[in-house]
Parts: structure tokens; C-alpha cells; sequence
């Protein structure tokens, strides 16, 4: 039978991962990016986990699914559908189901199609493949028995044996795209050092998923390989994007030679940053979980004015609450930077799902004229240098910084080149210099418009800075109309001036008939949609905006130089309308969608095929 | 090097003449003479408040932030800078009404801040409003009809948060005021002065029993730390512990004599007759003034500090660099 199988190459494959919240899904989609990404695919993940930590077994609202996308050239998205669809029971295959596409492959758990099963996934018959209609190439065999029979002698209970389902599917799909197992092996032994026990029943189990396919050779007709092209060479990791963001922050203190604090309140999807940050100690990181939103902030600009790199880290809900120290930061021009992973919103609304609806909050929810560099990262990867950045210009305007990213690409990961350090430009505060000792007024300005920096324990600069209006000249309490005037521009003037990279227009620059306009978390998506686009002959291109508030200088020019432009958003126009404000006369198309779900490329080109029909 | 008075003023206080904060204020930068910690060392971060413009009066670093969020700014700027001493200033709106959560957390983790609560029962910067401190039925802009909720008793939230220290004093007490304020010093560890203080406008008189000498000398008994809890004009008076409470007794009378009295320890770490001092009240009770509760306890800022280094010398990576190695790494040729 062996050499009747056709191994497929592709350009590239989506495999989705999908079971009870307790099924370990996650972890065996991230065990099959890594591996992926170790022989040199490009991936893009997207984990898509319900709301409830355990949301009752087998019922339909606790299923967890993670997407991985992997390719031998560059994947933007983790794909609108896949090619193949894991579902460990009833509830899965059902929910599932709609993100397969009608060629792909289903592999399922027979033992957990049982009829109580079905039942609670709300079947109406004992036969789930008709009852969906379901025509695709299916592999189904007995899961939990055959991990139970691979593990009997393993002096494992039950309970502990049931969690090694996974990897039995994450074998079987090493299989499907022939994938070196041993990589497998090796990156379990490292994660479970400590644990040898875990390390080795999961390997058997692996192997046997693996055997499983390559004997039976399921019931499909070929298995795929995706092999590896127009790589950067290099040495590269696979990071979710908000590791990527605490390395960025890490990276920035180190090149600025500051103390990294991070003031912090658990909040789904930002809390990773937090326990991120909480395991590097041994690089003198210091993070504090603090009693809420408000003082995760307030402590950070109180870490800020004692001379540290201060970091808070929150999703839109705790914007709401921190926006009141964030504006105390902005009175008191002190370096501050506010990561906002956006979820969907309003109130506590979809704290697992991905949203871009904190734009206008971010850049402008707070009392009075409050400017503020807003800088969202465009992907998983992209946010280390998005965080790097805002730390930068944190510090060298002496300005609170809103970071945002958002839920898809916090979660999502990507192949990062490991960065150098050396590579990145230097961090360099406006400390205030020693021979200004004497003269010096806390709101004294440099040639950028950035007050002087002066570091509690310097002696001869001692000053007082607050929440209310200060004069200019003296830096003491002034309610005087003029001065009042004077600051609320000298504050705007300072962030106007922020030099920030002009918006890159990519495709069809010259002639394109459509520009597509977007910001942060969608480049992946948006990016592919003018591929599939340009690739039937259409003239698209595509400007995607990462620096928000300055707006590049080439903004304008941009938005003008094409017949038609649509900002494609995941809200109601936020961005759409800002740039209104922004540009005299710009009234573009709008593409606005509020899933709390990734776009989806088919939809997105169906939609804009339209507007230059 | 040694400090003066002057090494601490700035500027001219604003207060209406005869509020209580002037008479902190100068004990405050006393205080801080006598401590000798340099003013550039030193940060006086305060809310908003009457009392909250203090840093504006300080030749040291300081902030005058925003409503509540004292302790919250000065547990960040300890923590990143535990070289620094910290002096947090609150009123009672801002410390325990809008900054309640701080309050109660600064406490619990003990955060080495001399943390300043300048009780006046009232928002003054408001114009009159009835605060978490002012007893219950009291009349106020806000209350016209007199309020119908109890007020927080500060050493009570202090203790419920497990705080380690807690003092006392009257503004007009300069002696008493720096006495506590040198003690909080000392002590490691969040440390919380209630200062009794007078608001002439909006609340003339809330703490008249012992805003004068000789108010202290028949309503007020000094508390210290292994001496008997004897008061009085003519030190005539004593505290002994009867049932579960605290009773007044006159030495001399029913065979009762020094002896007998109870003798104060502030360093016990059960805190219930500290509570039961804490919470003493006229007419029947003298009230307490001193330090009442000083216990050792780990701070958080020597303690973070200690785990980073402790971490530091059991894990191999100490920078960017080594950080990224510890990551599975592939290489593209």
C-alpha cells in the first residue's frame, strides 16, 4: 500500500486543532508550529478558546481551537479555512466544522462520538457525518482507546492518560505532513525535564498517533509537504505576540540602561505580558501585580518619576480605569508606555476575542486636551519592535505612550529572526544636564520640545510636579489664562513633533484603482487580500498604518493619490473617521466588521472587488 | 552631613491661618531635619486635598498627583527606587475614601512608605463636605439633614490590612508629631500617622479635646512602647485590661497601684490591645496618642529586591542577549 500514497506539496496548509477547553489543543497546535517553523516553514497561529476556563465537557460552548498556518513562502494570516480539521468529540466536529474547507481532511475521536456525547453536542442521530453532510475524507478511529491501550502499563490513572489524547492527533498529523518526529521528542524532553514520566508517555503517544497513520495509512488519498523557500538566513525562534512585546520592552530597558517596571492587574488577553515579565527577575525586571487597573498605572508613573523604564499592561476594559493616570502622566510629561491588547468591548464584552474598537480611546479617551503617541503593532512578531519603539519614544519625549495590539495577534505567533540588540538605535532620555543645576525649571524644554528628565537622588534638582497646570517658566501652580494656553500647545507641539516612518504603500503603488487602508492587528489579512486580488489581475495596494498618533508626514499624500480607498477596520470606522479628521477632504470606503474574529480574506476580496468593479 | 529646617521649606503655604497642615507642615520638615536623609534623597508624594498641596511646600522631590492615588504612586516609586525614602501625604477623602484600595494594599504588602493620613473628618478642597471619617448624623453641605452612615476608624483599616505600624499625634503637637514621624521613620515597613488636625472653615473644633495642651493633659494619653498607660493632669489615671476590654481606673484607689497598670507594648505582633488603644474615645476614654503598633515584618521593596538577586545568581541568563537562548531557536542557511 505504502507506494501507492502521493505525498502533495503545497504552497502552503492550515491545520486546525479543536476539543474540550481541557483537551490540550493549544499546546499540541503550538508543538506542530514550532516544529513546522524548526524546518523552516513560515507560520501564523490563531487560538481561538472560549471565555470559561471549563465550560462543562463535551457541551458546545467550551470548545477551544487553535489554527496554525504554515507555509514554504510567507503566511500573513493563519487562514480563513483549513485543510485539516482535528476534532476530539462531538462538540468540536460540530462547532468546527464551518472553518474546514470542502477538501479537507477530519480527523476524529470515535470513542468520544458515543451517543451521550452526541447528545450534549446536540446531535439529533447517532450518525454525525450524515446528519452534517458531510463528504470530506475522514480518519476516524478510536483515540482514547487506542492512547488507553498504548499506556496500560504505564502505571498512569486515568485521568492522566485521557490528557494524552492530544498527542495522539498531534502524531497523527506529524504523520500527514511527514514531519521529522523526533523534533517532537526532543522539544518534549526539553519541556518536561523535571517530569521524565510526562516527557516519555507523551512520546509513546506520539509515535503511536504517528504509526497509527503510516500503517493504516488512514483513509486518505495523499500526505503533504510544504517545503521551504525565500527564507532570511538566520536564526529564528517562534514567539505569540505578546512575548514578543515583553522581550521588545526587555530590549528597550536594556538599551536605555534602565530598570524595567511593570505595574500590572490580571486581565484577559493582556495577562500573558504580565507573567512574561514576572519570569525574567534574573534581568532585573520588576513587575508588580497590583490591587487594581488604577494603581497598576498610578504605580508606574510613580515608577516612572523615581527614574525607571515604567510599563502597564491592560486590555480596553482597564484603559477605562487607567486613563486617569495616564493623563497625570501627560501633565507631568514623565516616559510611560500603556499596552492595550484590544478585546471586544464594550464593558467586559468578549474578553478571548479580537477586536480594533479601543482606537479612539486610546487616542483620545481621557479629560482635556490630552495628546499622546499611539503606536499599534501590525503582528505577532512586529510587536517586540512595536514595543520597542514606544519605549523609545516614551522616553526620549518624556510622554505617556499608548502600545495597542490586539487579542489575534497577542495570541497568534509567528518566526521571529532573533533580534540584535546592537541592530537597534540608542535610547537616549533628555536627562537634564548637570550645568543647567541652578536654572533649571522642571518645565524647561529641549530643542525637541521634550522637558529635561531629572532623576530623584540628584542632588540640586529637586522639584515638584502634579496634576495641576504649571507655568512655564517657574514650574509652580498656575491657573494664569495665557500660560494655560501655552502649555496645552507646547504639550500638543511635543507629540506633533515625534518623527515617525512614512506609511509604506505596497502592490500596485503607481496604478493601483483600490488602496487599501488599515491599522495594527490586520496587515496579515489585508496583505493576503490584495494578494488574491493582484494575483487575478487586479491593480490593488495596500498602506498599512502602524504609528497613529503622529500620523506620518505622508499620510495626505497618500490617501489622495488614489482613485478609491477603503479602511478596512475591525470596528464601526474609528480609523476611518480619524483620518476624516485628520485629512481635509478624504472620504473613503469602509469595510467594518465586529466579530471579535479575524477578518476573512474571501470575504474581504469579495467586498473589495466590488468597489472597482 | 546635618540638615536644618531650612534645608526642607520652600515656598509660601497657601492654608487658611490656623489650619492644621501648617502646623504639620513645620513639624513634618522637623522631622526630617532631625532624620538627616538628604532632601534630594527624599520624595513627598501626596493626592489632592487641602492637605495634598504639601509638596509644593517641600525643597525635596515630590508630587502632588491626583485624587486617591497616593499610595499607589509611591509604592511604584519605592519599589523602582528603594534608595528613595518615600513620605506619602493623604487627607482623609483621599486616603481612605477614594484611595481606600491603596490604602488598605499599601499596608497589606508593607511597602516601607511613611504614609501621612491628616484626619480633619471633612473635604475642605470641596467646600464642606462630610469625609469617611466624620461620625455618623453629621451635618455637612453634602449631609443637611446629618449622615446616616459610620465613619472608618483609620487604626481599625490599618490592622484589618494587616498593617505593621500605627501612630497618632495632634497637629498642634509639634513634640508629639515629630516623635511619631521620626518613630514611622524607623520603622521598615509601611508606616501610618494619623494626624488629628483642624479644618477652622468647614469643621472648626472636630477635634477640640485635645487640640491643646491642656485638652491633651486631661483627654489624651501618650502611649510608649514598655512603659505603664498611666494619663491624667496629675498622672492620676491608669489602663488595666478587664474582660475583653480596657478599663480607666484611679491609682491609689481600691488597692490599685502603678503595678497594676497595664504596661504598653507596641512591638506585639498580636494587635488587639493596640486595636483597643487605637480605638479609645471621650468621654469615657482617654485617647491615644504615640506610637501604638510597631512591629517588624519583611518589606516588599527589600524583599523584591532580594528575589531578583536571588534569581539572578540561580539562572544562567542575565541579558537580552542570553534571555533569547533560552528560547528553542532553528536556524535558515
Amino acid at each position: 500500500m505504502a507506494e501507492k500514497l502521493v505525498v502533495k506539496e503545497l504552497e502552503s496548509v492550515a491545520v486546525r486543532f479543536s476539543g474540550d477547553s481541557g483537551d490540550g489543543m493549544q499546546l499540541a497546535g503550538n508543538i506542530f508550529s514550532t516544529v513546522s517553523a524548526t524546518v523552516g516553514n513560515d507560520i501564523c497561529t490563531f487560538p481561538d478558546y472560549p471565555a470559561d476556563i471549563r465550560a462543562p465537557q463535551g457541551s458546545l460552548t467550551g470548545v477551544s481551537g487553535f489554527q496554525v498556518h504554515i507555509g514554504s513562502g510567507k503566511v500573513y494570516t493563519p487562514g480563513d479555512k483549513c485543510d485539516v480539521l482535528v476534532a476530539m468529540n462531538a462538540a468540536a466536529l460540530k462547532t468546527q466544522y464551518k472553518y474546514a474547507k470542502p477538501t479537507a481532511c477530519i480527523i476524529l475521536d470515535t470513542d468520544s462520538l458515543k451517543e451521550e456525547d452526541l447528545k450534549k453536542a446536540e446531535f439529533k442521530t447517532l450518525d454525525p457525518i450524515s446528519e452534517m453532510g458531510i463528504k470530506n475524507d475522514v480518519i476516524a478511529c478510536p483515540i482514547t482507546t487506542m492512547v488507553k491501550d498504548c499506556l496500560a502499563d504505564s502505571g498512569m490513572d486515568f485521568k492522566s492518560i485521557l490528557k494524552c489524547r492530544n498527542m495522539f492527533a498531534l502524531g497523527l498529523v506529524c504523520w500527514l505532513f511527514n514531519r521529522d518526529i523526533n523534533i517532537v521528542f526532543n522539544m518534549l524532553k526539553e519541556k518536561f525535564a523535571k517530569k521524565p514520566g510526562v516527557a516519555d508517555a507523551n512520546i509513546k503517544v506520539i509515535q503511536a498517533g504517528f504509526d497509527y497513520g503510516a500503517n493504516t495509512h488512514s483513509s486518505v488519498a495523499h500526505t503533504y509537504k510544504i517545503e521551504s523557500k525565500n527564507k532570511v538566513p538566520g536564526r529564528y525562534m517562534d514567539i505569540m505576540g505578546n512575548k514578543a512585546t515583553a522581550y521588545g520592552f526587555i530590549a528597550a530597558a536594556e538599551k536605555a540602561g534602565l530598570k524595567l517596571y511593570l505595574g500590572s492587574y490580571p486581565i484577559t488577553p493582556a495577562t500573558d505580558v504580565l507573567h512574561e515579565l514576572s519570569k525574567h527577575k534574573s534581568l532585573g525586571v520588576t513587575t508588580v501585580q497590583c490591587e487594581d487597573e488604577i494603581a497598576g498605572c498610578a504605580s508606574a508613573v510613580g515608577a516612572s518619576f523615581a527614574g525607571a523604564l515604567a510599563v502597564t499592561s491592560t486590555s480596553g476594559p482597564g484603559i477605562c480605569l487607567k486613563s486617569e493616570a495616564m493623563n497625570l502622566a501627560v501633565i507631568m510629561e514623565l516616559p510611560l508606555v500603556v499596552l492595550d491588547v484590544q478585546r471586544g468591548g464594550p464593558a467586559t464584552g468578549l474578553p478571548t476575542k479580537s477586536e480594533q474598537t479601543d482606537l479612539l480611546q486610546c487616542l483620545f479617551g481621557r479629560n482635556g486636551e490630552s495628546p499622546m503617541p499611539v503606536i499599534a503593532a501590525t503582528s505577532p512578531t512586529d510587536c517586540f519592535d512595536a514595543a520597542y519603539d514606544a519605549c523609545k519614544i516614551a522616553l526620549e519625549h518624556m510622554t505617556p505612550v499608548v502600545l495597542m495590539t490586539d487579542a489575534f495577534i497577542a495570541n497568534g505567533s509567528g518566526a521571529m529572526k532573533l533580534p540584535q540588540l546592537s541592530e537597534y538605535p540608542s535610547i537616549n532620555p533628555p536627562y537634564v544636564p548637570e550645568e543647567m543645576k541652578g536654572q533649571w525649571t522642571p518645565y524647561m524644554r529641549n530643542s525637541e520640545g521634550s522637558r529635561y528628565w531629572a532623576v530623584p537622588g540628584r542632588e540640586g534638582f529637586q522639584h515638584i510636579l502634579g496634576g495641576l497646570e504649571k507655568d512655564s517658566k517657574t514650574g509652580a501652580i498656575s491657573t494664569n489664562p495665557e500660560n494655560h494656553d501655552l502649555m496645552t500647545r507646547l504639550r500638543q507641539e511635543k507629540i506633533d513633533k515625534i518623527k515617525v516612518p512614512d506609511v509604506e504603500v505596497i502592490g500596485d503603488v503607481e496604478d493601483a484603482d483600490l488602496l487599501i487602508v488599515g491599522f495594527g492587528g490586520t496587515y496579515g489579512h489585508l496583505h493576503s487580500a490584495m494578494d488574491e486580488m493582484r494575483s487575478v489581475g487586479k491593480k490593488v495596494a495596500l498602506a498599512h498604518f502602524k504609528y497613529l498618533n503622529p500620523l506620518p508626514k505622508n499620510t495626505s499624500s497618500v490617501l489622495k493619490k488614489y482613485p478609491k480607498v477603503v479602511v478596512a477596520e475591525q470596528n464601526m470606522g474609528q480609523f476611518a473617521g480619524y483620518l476624516r479628521m485628520k485629512v481635509d477632504g478624504f472620504v473613503p470606503e469602509q469595510y467594518n466588521e465586529v466579530k471579535g474574529q479575524p477578518f476573512v480574506v474571501a470575504e474581504l476580496v469579495e467586498s473589495f472587488s466590488k468597489l472597482i468593479k | 552631613m546635618a540638615y536644618t529646617i531650612n534645608d526642607f521649606k520652600k515656598g509660601q503655604p497657601r492654608w487658611c491661618p490656623g489650619c492644621g497642615d501648617h502646623f504639620f507642615l513645620a513639624s513634618l520638615q522637623k522631622a526630617m531635619a532631625e532624620i538627616g536623609v538628604a532632601p534630594h534623597d527624599t520624595a513627598v508624594i501626596s493626592g489632592i486635598g487641602c492637605s495634598s498641596r504639601l509638596p509644593h511646600y517641600m525643597a525635596t522631590y515630590g508630587m502632588n498627583t491626583i485624587h486617591g492615588r497616593a499610595a499607589a504612586i509611591a509604592t511604584g516609586a519605592k519599589v523602582a527606587n528603594p534608595k528613595l525614602t518615600v513620605w506619602q501625604v493623604s487627607g482623609d477623602g483621599d486616603g481612605l475614601a477614594i484611595g481606600g484600595n491603596h490604602f488598605i494594599h499599601a499596608n497589606r504588602r508593607n511597602i516601607n512608605l511613611n504614609m501621612i493620613l491628616l484626619n480633619n473628618r471633612i473635604y475642605g478642597l470641596t467646600k464642606g463636605q462630610y469625609s469617611p471619617t466624620s461620625p455618623r448624623g453629621f451635618v455637612s453641605k453634602s449631609s443637611p439633614y446629618g449622615t446616616v452612615e459610620d465613619p472608618f476608624r483609620p487604626a481599625e483599616l490599618c490592622f484589618g490590612a494587616r498593617g505593621h505600624f500605627f501612630a497618632r499625634a495632634v497637629a498642634t503637637d509639634a513634640v508629639g508629631t515629630i516623635d511619631v514621624l521620626k518613630a514611622a521613620y524607623n520603622h521598615k515597613g509601611a508606616a501610618v500617622c494619623e494626624i488629628l488636625q483642624n479644618c477652622v472653615i468647614f469643621n472648626n473644633g472636630t477635634h477640640d479635646s485635645v487640640y491643646s495642651k491642656d485638652g491633651r493633659a486631661k483627654n489624651a494619653i501618650y502611649v510608649e512602647h514598655g512603659k505603664p498607660l498611666i494619663f491624667g493632669e496629675n498622672r492620676e489615671f491608669g489602663l488595666v485590661q478587664e474582660g475583653f476590654g480596657l478599663k480607666v481606673v484611679r491609682i491609689g484607689e481600691n488597692g490599685i497601684t502603678e503595678k497594676d497598670i497595664l504596661v504598653h507594648d507596641a512591638h506585639c505582633e498580636d494587635n488587639t490591645l493596640q486595636l483597643k488603644l487605637a480605638l479609645m474615645e471621650g468621654p469615657d476614654f482617654p485617647i491615644a496618642l504615640g506610637v501604638i503598633r510597631d512591629v517588624d515584618s519583611p518589606t516588599y521593596d527589600e524583599a523584591v529586591e532580594a528575589q531578583i538577586e536571588e534569581v539572578k545568581s540561580a539562572k544562567k541568563y542575565h541579558n537580552f542577549a542570553e534571555l533569547l537562548e533560552t528560547n528553542e531557536i532553528w536556524e535558515v542557511k
